[in-house]
């Protein structure tokens, strides 16, 4: 079993970041809620309404809860714009020529400004996943799932994407469920940080990370900041091990 | 333009036709400064081994290039050369069209519903084996004019390779194009408009880019073989047919006159079908 015993509450408005080893079952997690996989029991709920319980193993996909992917999902066949307006206009929520001056909009507030009609092959991989975040956001949803988005980057660019998401989160409160293995990351970004274990994958420690928003780069360099990778950094690794042998044992 | 012509790609790729083609004049023209006596120890060697001493091929018996340049004036002012390229390229439109138009929602029918993959697909398998050229008694049989069974062939020349591709891509196409398009809020027909069909476009590129060459494979033989449809000799039976007339009528200079038109020919269609398929998938040039 991918999850089990898991059971994780997010406030509204929260960064929360899931950490844990490749193959643990994060993702598993992730997709339950986003609807894409069945459950076999429990129960997840958001803002009181039950996504999927006993009854009904599978929640439904919705704009509520948009997923942006480990190695993104934006239409290659679309323009950013097209991918930008692609939700509000599916939804009906927005006449395309209204879809089109939010998206530009929100491009722009997101340094996208430019690349409005450039296919997403065209544009650097960090500009992919902010045009992936700001379709999302489109969709006013209640929360933003996102896992891994910053695997495939480069540590630069990473710390530039990550000032980014939290420049784009103070515009926009909505709640983050964040998925990484990556300690540092977690901790910059999160209100909360959720260590989990390796399968089943449950919350093994939550750690609240009292470093005030908004943050910058210079939190990374920061005491306090320090001591939090200190305090769960034995927790990690432990986890790291114990998925590393188990894959082993796989292999 | 100008800058093309004074690249070396272009300039590799004229030095590399020219000495072909001199290479063939000196090889066609061999009968003129070589002795026959040259070959015997090699046609002695062939009866050694215990092959009939004839069994020597020779490209003296080739015609040369200069000869074809001469035939092939020739029959630039001729009608029936024309109406044979017209009569070629009608068919391998006619067969490929009808190809694209069949094959490609009868691919993404097989890709998208479990029903009809379960009921059409094994006959598709079955079928799909036999050569579109062993059709060819059955179909002039079946279709009422020479001329439909010469387009049904084609048709199947380009058909399979069509709905093979379209099936594979459409199958091809990431889960997180549809996780994501569901989650935005699409209907399954939103789906299939905007995932499914843009995914599936460069494999419908590829397979008719595939499916363009077989049909000229294709309406070649079948000319020859069905006598080029109801024309009187010589006149409107096809490139194939050209080629296999002037055969007939021994001249070899226009065989190869057929057999370059037919390279032109395909090269056209080829090239129109890529510019078409650049329109299509923009995107792809991006990467």
């Amino acid at each position: 079993m991918a999850v089990d015993h898991c059971s994780l509450e997010i406030e509204a408005g929260e960064i929360c970041m899931i950490v844990g080893p490749s193959g643990c079952g994060k993702t598993t997690l992730l997709n339950a809620i986003a609807g894409f996989h069945d459950i076999t029991s429990g129960r997840i709920t958001m803002d009181g309404e039950v996504l999927c319980s006993d009854d009904k193993p599978k929640s439904t996909p919705g704009p509520d809860r948009i997923v942006v992917f480990q190695n993104g999902a934006l239409f290659p066949w679309k323009s950013n714009l097209e991918n930008v307006i692609f939700g509000p206009v599916m939804q009906g929520k927005l006449a395309r020529k209204e879809a089109i001056e939010k998206g530009r909009g929100m491009m722009a507030d997101a340094g996208l400004s430019g690349v409005e009609h450039n296919y997403p092959g065209e544009v650097s991989s960090g500009m992919r996943r902010r045009v992936e975040i700001v379709r999302a956001l489109m969709n006013d949803p209640k929360a933003l799932l996102l896992d891994e988005p910053y695997r495939a980057l480069d540590s630069l660019t990473k710390s530039v994407m990550h000032e980014a998401l939290l420049e784009i989160y103070y515009k926009n409160k909505v709640t983050i469920f964040f998925i990484t293995h990556d300690l540092e990351e977690a901790i910059f970004l999160g209100h909360r940080v959720a260590i989990m274990t390796t399968r089943p994958c449950k919350p093994k420690k939550v750690l609240d990370v009292d470093i005030p928003h908004p943050r910058d780069y210079s939190v990374l360099t920061s005491k306090r900041f320090r001591e939090l990778i200190e305090e769960t950094n034995d927790a990690v690794h432990e986890e790291a091990l114990k998925a590393f042998q188990a894959g082993e044992k796989e292999g | 333009m100008k800058k093309f012509l004074s690249s070396p790609a272009f300039w590799r790729g004229a030095a590399s036709i020219v000495v072909f083609l001199v290479l063939w004049e000196i090889g066609a023209r061999s009968k003129q400064w070589m002795s026959p006596e040259f070959f015997m120890p090699f046609k002695e060697l062939l009866g050694a081994m215990g092959f009939k001493k004839d069994y020597l091929p020779w490209i003296g018996a080739v015609p040369a290039p200069s000869g074809v340049l001469k035939a092939w004036i020739a029959v630039l002012g001729q009608q029936g050369y024309w109406q044979s390229w017209y009569m070629s390229m009608f068919r391998v439109m006619g067969g490929f069209v009808a190809a694209m138009i069949v094959g490609i929602p009868f691919g993404l029918m097989l890709a998208v519903s479990r029903v009809a993959h379960g009921v059409g697909f094994p006959v598709f398998e079955v079928l799909r084996p036999i050569p579109p050229l062993a059709w060819v008694p059955a179909s002039i049989i079946f279709w009422p004019t020479q001329e439909l069974a010469i387009i049904f062939i084609t048709f199947l020349g380009a058909f399979y390779t069509i709905v093979i591709n379209v099936l594979g891509g459409a199958r091809s196409i990431d889960v997180r194009y549809f996780q994501a398009a569901q989650s935005m809020g699409s209907s399954n027909w939103d789906i299939f408009r905007r995932v499914i069909l843009p995914g599936t476009l460069p494999s419908i590129v590829v397979g008719s880019a595939v499916g363009m060459g077989i049909t000229w494979e294709v309406v070649v033989a079948a000319e020859m073989i069905s006598g080029g449809g109801s024309q009187q000799a010589g006149v409107g039976g096809g490139l194939g047919f050209f080629i296999w007339n002037s055969y007939v009528g021994g001249s070899y200079e226009q065989i190869v006159v057929g057999m370059i038109s037919i390279g032109i020919a395909g090269f056209i269609s080829s090239e129109l079908l890529r510019w078409g398929g650049r329109y299509a998938t923009p995107w792809l040039k991006a990467r």
